[in-house]
């Protein structure tokens, strides 16, 4: 089996400031498939946003830095290369959207001519030629008379037609990997469906690998194929979509399903997790989330549970299994316990 | 776009007339009699004393003769000195050699202050940035007239690059000292303002998404950081072209350029109101269209800037 699509691999960033250094993303690890969607889900500090930057490579450094661990796309450390090199792969093999599609669109330049760039830089299209391809990305993602709409600029667009606009500039190269930094966190409920349907039939069309960041459970649940919840910077737990809605294996995915409230369980009271989100200065030794676990125990505030695989996994929608791709992950010491109810 | 245009334009003449009338007053409030300071030291005879005073409109109340100054400049009349000279032709030698001495500075701000400003701005904390913020911090902190001296006998004596005063050797070459010395203070402020901007702006979202699209450092600078930094940089610099016209009476002393700093500064001194009044509404002047069209530059660098 050749590499996969995209791996990353112990991953470890630190913001320094002066006197004090944040661990932020603590030894993540995930692979990515062709065609496959993983929703990275975690609440914010989780490190979700800055793993995904740190793939890219637009993290701010300073005060971010890489201390440990590799990205590889098909098997090419990216974290290795030298600038110029990485610049090839960055929005052409890798692309990414982000939340807000008004402050991230550049507020003085066409929309067209921010689509066009991505082909007139990589490709060394002519500016003609690429106002063209332009037109027809905006076509594809489904903005009305994308013709004339070209000519405007981002602040004339309405909250989902923005976001569109961001997707056609990210597919404009047709990248392997797609990265949406929650991308419909900002858009009303009914524009949130339309932009999550658009980014999986893009997906289908082009064979992409999506990685969806994203703090709501509702949004990943029809798109992806596998979760990987994060906490504390590390991957908590990880399994097919189906999997770990119906049988969390981690105390912390457990506390999420039940602070959400559900159509089919009624009458129910919503139990919130206690506590607050780790301070990453100083995160707890043994299992990070422990001070807020009802299931801890003694031994979970000196031992770092491993990720571990807990059972093979059974998602019938999970992505062809590649190494154990749909395989149930937990970091907990007790995930069998918590798994069983 | 064009009736924002005429608008502002018409919204001029309220400010126009406003601050005639305040120079006009200011200048009557003056102590001292105007035609016994045209006399000198010599006793004049009460004829020609009230037929001069009759002459400028002196013996008629203030209102009438604001009136009268006010119907002249409506049809480009500036009125005369008081040795009989029209306003206008002083206003015109001494108007150029002003100008092209504000230019002169005006150009040197703007592009060594955006230059200095971009190379201390690309690295935040950086060395550049280090040299610029120290640098300027002691360009404002040094007076303008230490600085004219010092550059004077620098340049202009011991180096002998540049001549020392007058107008001699013509534009720019006689200009380019004073107006680098009456640029400096500005040129750090036009830098300083250049430099947080682009640190500011290089924290935005869009530059972010312009380094995701894979985009040189290069281009990620010039075409999508630098022309949203240069908003506030223009502001300051169409207000600052007013302000070094009025700003440069030290500099043309010490470097003896006969602009209307040195012209005003007599008029005062005689009570040649028609020549004050005159100087002062140019100034005025030229900073009401400096303020148009940076309001009208905003439109261009900004597209969310719409005149109706």
């Amino acid at each position: 089996m050749s590499a996969p699509l995209l791996e990353v691999d112990d991953l470890h960033i630190e913001f320094r400031t002066r006197g004090s250094t944040v661990s932020a993303v603590n030894g993540l690890s995930y692979t990515l498939d062709e065609g496959e969607t993983l929703a990275i889900l975690g609440e914010s500090g989780s490190g979700k946003s800055v793993s995904a930057q740190a793939v890219m490579g637009i993290l701010d450094s300073p005060p971010a830095h890489v201390t440990k661990g590799a990205v590889r796309f098909r098997g090419t450390d990216l974290l290795g290369l030298p600038e110029k090199r990485r610049r090839a792969y960055r929005g052409a093999r890798i692309a990414m959207i982000f939340q807000d599609a008004l402050s991230a669109l550049n507020p003085v330049h066409r929309v067209g001519d921010q689509i066009a760039e991505m082909l007139i830089v990589h490709r060394k299209m002519s500016r003609g030629d690429a106002r063209k391809s332009a037109v027809e990305l905006m076509d594809r993602v489904r903005i009305p008379s994308a013709a004339s709409r070209a000519g405007d600029f981002p602040h004339q667009f309405s909250g989902g037609m923005r976001q569109r606009v961001m997707i056609a500039m990210a597919l404009a190269l047709e990248p392997d990997v797609l990265i949406a930094d929650e991308p419909t966190t900002a858009l009303d409920v009914t524009v949130q469906a339309q932009i999550m349907k658009l980014l999986s039939e893009l997906q289908d069309e082009m064979a992409m690998g999506l990685i969806l960041i994203t703090h709501d459970l509702g949004v990943v649940a029809d798109v992806a194929d596998r979760i990987a919840l994060m906490y504390a910077g590390r991957v908590v737990e990880e399994a097919g979509v189906r999997d770990l809605y119906a049988r969390p294996a981690h105390p912390y995915a457990e506390g999420l399903l039940a602070s959400v409230p559900r159509i089919d369980v009624r009458g129910r009271a919503l139990t919130p997790i206690k506590g607050a989100p780790p301070n990453l200065a100083a995160i707890p030794a043994g299992c990070p989330f422990h001070p807020r676990c009802p299931r801890a125990r003694d031994r979970c505030s000196t031992e770092v549970p491993e990720l571990r695989v807990v059972s093979a996994g059974a998602d019938p929608g999970a992505a062809p299994a590649v190494a154990g791709g749909s395989a149930h992950r937990s970091a907990c010491h007790y995930a069998e316990e918590v798994a069983g109810g | 776009m064009w009736r924002y245009v005429v608008r502002r334009l018409l919204q001029m003449v309220p400010v126009l007339i406003g601050t005639t009338l305040l120079i006009y007053l200011a200048v009557f409030a003056l102590p001292g009699d105007p035609i016994r300071v045209l006399g000198g030291d010599k006793p004049m005879p009460p004829a020609v004393y009230n037929a001069l005073r009759h002459h400028y409109h002196l013996d008629e109340p203030l209102i009438v003769q604001y009136g009268k100054y006010l119907w002249g400049l409506v049809h480009g009349d500036f009125g005369q000195t008081l040795s009989g000279q029209a306003v206008s032709d002083v206003l015109k030698t001494d108007w150029s050699v002003t100008a092209r001495l504000a230019l002169t500075a005006w150009i040197f701000e703007m592009v060594v202050g955006i230059a200095l400003g971009v190379w201390a701005g690309r690295r935040k904390g950086g060395v550049a940035d280090t040299v610029v913020l120290s640098g300027t911090t002691m360009v404002i902190a040094i007076p303008t007239f230490v600085l004219a001296y010092s550059a004077q006998l620098l340049f202009g004596l011991k180096l002998g690059w540049f001549p020392t005063a007058g107008t001699d050797d013509g534009w720019p070459y006689s200009y380019l000292l004073p107006g680098i010395v009456l640029g400096s203070a500005n040129l750090a402020y036009v830098a300083r303002l250049t430099r947080t901007s682009l640190v500011e702006n290089f924290r935005s979202d869009y530059v972010r998404t312009a380094v995701a699209k894979g985009l040189s450092r290069r281009r990620v600078l010039v075409r999508h950081t630098l022309r949203n930094s240069l908003i506030p940089v223009v502001t300051f610099l169409g207000i600052d072209l007013g302000s070094l016209m009025a700003g440069t009476i030290v500099i043309e002393g010490i470097f003896n350029l006969p602009g209307i700093g040195g012209q005003i500064f007599n008029a005062i001194q005689i009570k040649d109101g028609p020549t004050v009044v005159g100087i002062a509404t140019l100034l005025v002047l030229v900073y009401l269209f400096a303020n148009l069209v940076v309001d009208i530059l905003y439109g261009v660098l900004d597209p969310r800037i719409r005149y109706e």
